[in-house]
């Protein structure tokens, strides 16, 4: 095992984002200060018809980014403990506790303040929690809420069937009513056009991106490093900004990929990570698979809010079907357990990877609920060596950092140990042939 | 029991060792008897009729309560997932799902869509429908939607018995089960004005019978109940009135519930087996029946955990039913682990709260066989209302 030394894993790219999301949350502070009439919709980051939002000039309120951004900054804690104070579960998302916790505290967040929502948008893509989610802030805060239906994958090939799209289609034609009271102005289809060719646009960047990991090096580490990107790629899609700092990520990394530049000083091991962060220790985390070289060449939660590296595009042309397409099929969390096993071992073979290490988390059961199947199949029916660690992506209360890190040590040490094994056993059966 | 010398019900003395058990006889009574196929429905509610319409019976599949010991399924689903959604995988790993030829799962939460697939993926010789019901129930949309969703579901269960479900079919099926949820309601209304006539416990063993036989047995059995229970002559006991919600999925043990009982409640109203109950009315036979069955889950079923209508807030519901019984408490009786169910509690605790209704929460899993616990804490909340 080679020990890494202290390791800067940020750049450019993170300076970027960073002035980005800070312009953004600028707004919704404007917004929630009284300093602009700009509306606001609540909504999720699993497929959602953000562009429908942006198109009528509203801004999109991500209440999963928020809450992960107090957890980044170990200020989760005490906002979980005040919802359960109030009769929430320790066995409740702690998402949804945080987020509750923060509305009681008046919306105040280290990095802006959260506008009470003009509307809560819950499209209900995959995740039962999210309804319980905004019916809770419903309650909590009286802003007037709708569910928008996603009827989730039920077909072995992934389509859902022209009763699916048709079904979504109508109720997003009923939210650009309801989108155009609270605005007082009629959808200008131009505008979502252009809003839906931004999409796309990023839609594509990010895939060619996805793809320069199945480089060696991978130029970027999928799992961690991702999550830079995916803060724009879901806060800011549709705008021209999004589309400007796809282009800078694309160059950058493209720069870096050419160069062979990695992001650890040596690849040892290239893997797939599947399940969200850890949010509250993210940088310990990562300094647990850094000293072993482990790169993350793919992972399943950079496609919790759309998989575009499989070909997916948004269609200017037919923007609200596209919008439907995108939340019906297009995204993880609206697709079937075993069609994610399918995904992953996609990742597995296209981006070469040498092993699966599954995070499971206690809150999202999205996620986890069975995950320990999904480890049978990658080791009995892919022969796949597959790691399942467990800790949360909110509560720092589920974090045993000393647990962890022997757990993937010696994990990676059988890594090693194999390879030694089988290029030993190369050596012999070369020597033997000679 | 503690109606030991009220005159005995027939069908619950003589099926209550057979409903808890996993062995499913009456299931495998009906096979042998008609020769035919079984749909597993997994809870909460899952449209019945559908499958009866192919020619199969529909059978609730409420896990291995306490009868079946872990080996298998705790490897696949962590520890913080419900008991239900790893027995009802730990049935299938130790072939006692053998008498079911179909299964049937809805989106009622996370854990159970990702045991569809589970069970689909280990054992793919037994069919898996999945039913996405839907959460937008204000869209004019949505109809259209569920009623092809439930010709989808008939289509899939049909190609496995090998009869395709018609329009007069499928008639005849939401007829015999309107008949069915008819005597449910009625045995529920007895019990709710004459709580001393039949106890919870007797009312559940009827209950949970409906959900493992066909609709044309169990219905003149609950019939027959009523009438024996509506002839007791038993006197109303100093009892503290209850309605209990948070039991809608996994079940807890019936001898939890007697338990609750003895420690000197009066349940009045409740929300177990609720899917097999769900509706308010009988549903219409006449004009096209997967339109009346999407109709009636959009509007004619009563409030659900797992069903988000925000016409109908379910706390606004709890508190409304609480009054109609004249209750003077109400029992929060969770799942552990059951994420739709904890969330609940947390609106009706404000709600119950702001209206002054003393509550108790509880929490079961229903592998368990100790009550001593429950039992305490709930004689502590009857002693604490009798006394105020
Ligand atoms: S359960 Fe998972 S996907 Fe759903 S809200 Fe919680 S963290 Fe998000
Ligand atoms: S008990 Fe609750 S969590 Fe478990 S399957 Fe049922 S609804 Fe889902």
């Amino acid at each position: 095992m080679t020990e890494t030394k202290e390791i800067r894993y940020q750049g450019h790219l993170h300076e970027l984002q960073k002035q980005l999301m800070g312009d953004y949350y600028a707004q919704l502070t404007a917004i929630a200060t009284g300093r602009s009439d700009t509306k606001n919709a609540h909504l999720l980051i699993a497929g959602n018809p953000v562009e429908l939002v942006r198109a009528f000039g509203m801004i999109p309120v991500f209440p999963e980014v928020n809450v992960l951004q107090l957890a980044v900054r170990k200020q989760s804690l005490p906002l979980i403990q005040k919802a359960e104070e109030l009769g929430y579960a320790v066995d409740n998302c702690a998402y949804v506790k945080a987020d509750v916790g923060l509305y009681l505290s008046g919306y105040q967040a280290p990095y802006g303040t959260i506008p009470k929502a003009d509307l809560l948008l819950c499209n209900y893509v995959g995740c039962n929690v999210y309804l319980n989610w905004f019916e809770h802030l419903a309650e909590l805060t009286g802003a007037p809420a709708v569910n928008i239906d996603i009827p989730f994958v039920r077909s072995a090939d992934g389509e859902p069937s022209p009763g699916d799209v048709d079904y979504v289609v109508k109720q997003l034609e009923e939210l650009i009513v309801q989108l155009e009271n609270i605005t007082g102005t009629s959808l200008d289809m131009p505008r979502l056009r252009r809003t839906v060719e931004n999409s796309a646009l990023v839609g594509e960047m990010w895939a060619e991106i996805k793809d320069l990991t199945k480089r060696r090096p991978a130029p970027y580490d999928a799992y961690f490093d991702s999550v830079t990107m995916m803060a724009v790629l879901y806060c800011l899609r549709g705008t021209d900004e999004a589309v400007t700092f796809f282009e800078a990520a694309r160059e950058e990394l493209s720069r870096r990929a050419a160069k062979g530049e990695g992001p650890l000083p040596e690849e040892r091991f290239r893997v797939v990570i599947e399940g969200p962060p850890p949010w509250p220790f993210l940088r310990v985390f990562r300094d647990m698979f850094s000293r072993w070289g482990a790169v993350a060449v793919a992972s399943t939660y950079s496609t919790v809010g759309g998989i575009w590296e499989f070909g997916f595009r948004h269609d200017p042309q037919r923007p609200i079907e596209s919008i439907a397409r995108h939340m019906l099929q297009y995204n993880l969390c609206n697709r079937t357990f075993l069609q994610r096993y399918d995904q992953m071992a996609r990742y597995v073979d296209e981006w070469s990877a040498d092993a699966v290490v599954i995070h499971s988390v206690k809150s999202c059961r999205l996620f986890s609920a069975g995950q320990g199947d999904m480890r049978e199949y990658f080791v009995r029916e892919r022969e796949v060596p597959t790691l399942l660690i467990e800790s949360d992506l909110e509560d720092p209360r589920y974090f045993s950092q000393a647990q962890l890190r022997n757990r993937i040590d010696a994990f990676f040490e059988a890594l090693s140990q194999r390879r030694l094994t089988a290029a030993s056993d190369a050596q012999l059966a070369a020597g033997g042939a000679r | 029991m503690t109606l030991a010398t009220a005159a005995p019900i027939e069908a619950v003395e003589r099926y209550r060792e057979s409903v808890e058990d996993r062995a499913f006889p009456t299931v495998r009574e009906w096979r042998a008897r008609t020769g035919r196929m079984v749909t597993g429905c997994f809870p909460v509610y899952a449209p019945v009729e559908l499958a009866y319409a192919a020619g199969m019976l529909p059978v609730g599949l409420f896990g291995a309560g306490n009868q079946i010991e872990m080996a298998h399924a705790d490897s696949r689903f962590q520890s913080f997932i419900c008991s239900i959604v790893k027995s009802t995988l730990e049935l299938a790993f130790v072939d006692r799902l053998a008498p079911f030829d179909a299964l049937m799962f809805e989106s009622i939460c996370d854990p159970a869509r990702n045991l569809a697939s589970v069970m689909a993926r280990n054992f793919p010789d037994r069919h898996v429908t999945y039913v996405h019901l839907p959460q937008n129930m204000t869209s004019p949309a949505t109809v259209d939607y569920l009623a092809g969703e439930y010709r989808r579901a008939a289509d899939e269960l049909g190609t496995v018995s090998g009869h395709v479900v018609g329009t007069e079919d499928l008639r005849s099926a939401i007829g015999a089960f309107n008949g069915l949820r008819a005597r449910l309601r009625e045995i529920y209304q007895l019990r709710a004005s004459s709580p001393e006539k039949i106890s919870t416990a007797e009312l559940y063993t009827l209950a949970r019978l409906a959900t493992l036989t066909d609709p044309a047995d169990s219905e003149p059995l609950i019939a027959e109940s009523i009438a024996t229970a509506r002839a007791r002559e038993s006197r109303p006991k100093d009892r503290v009135r209850v309605v209990l919600v948070g039991s809608f999925c996994e079940q807890p043990p019936l001898e939890l519930i007697t338990a609750i009982e003895e420690s000197g409640c009066y349940i009045l109203d409740d929300d177990f087996l609720l899917g097999w109950r769900l509706f308010k009315r009988d549903i219409a036979v006449d004009g096209d029946p997967f339109r009346a069955l999407a109709l009636a889950y959009l509007d004619g079923s009563v409030h659900l955990s797992t069903k988000h209508d925000l016409r109908q807030p379910r706390a606004a519901a709890l508190i409304a039913s609480a009054r109609a019984h004249r209750a003077d408490a109400v029992i929060f009786l969770g799942a552990k682990f059951c994420e739709p169910g904890l969330f609940d509690y947390a609106l009706y605790r404000k709600a119950l709260e702001q209206e002054a209704i003393p509550h108790l929460f509880l929490e079961f899993e229903e592998k368990m066989w100790m009550y001593d616990k429950i039992r305490t804490e709930v004689e502590t909340f009857v002693e604490s209302m009798l006394f105020t």
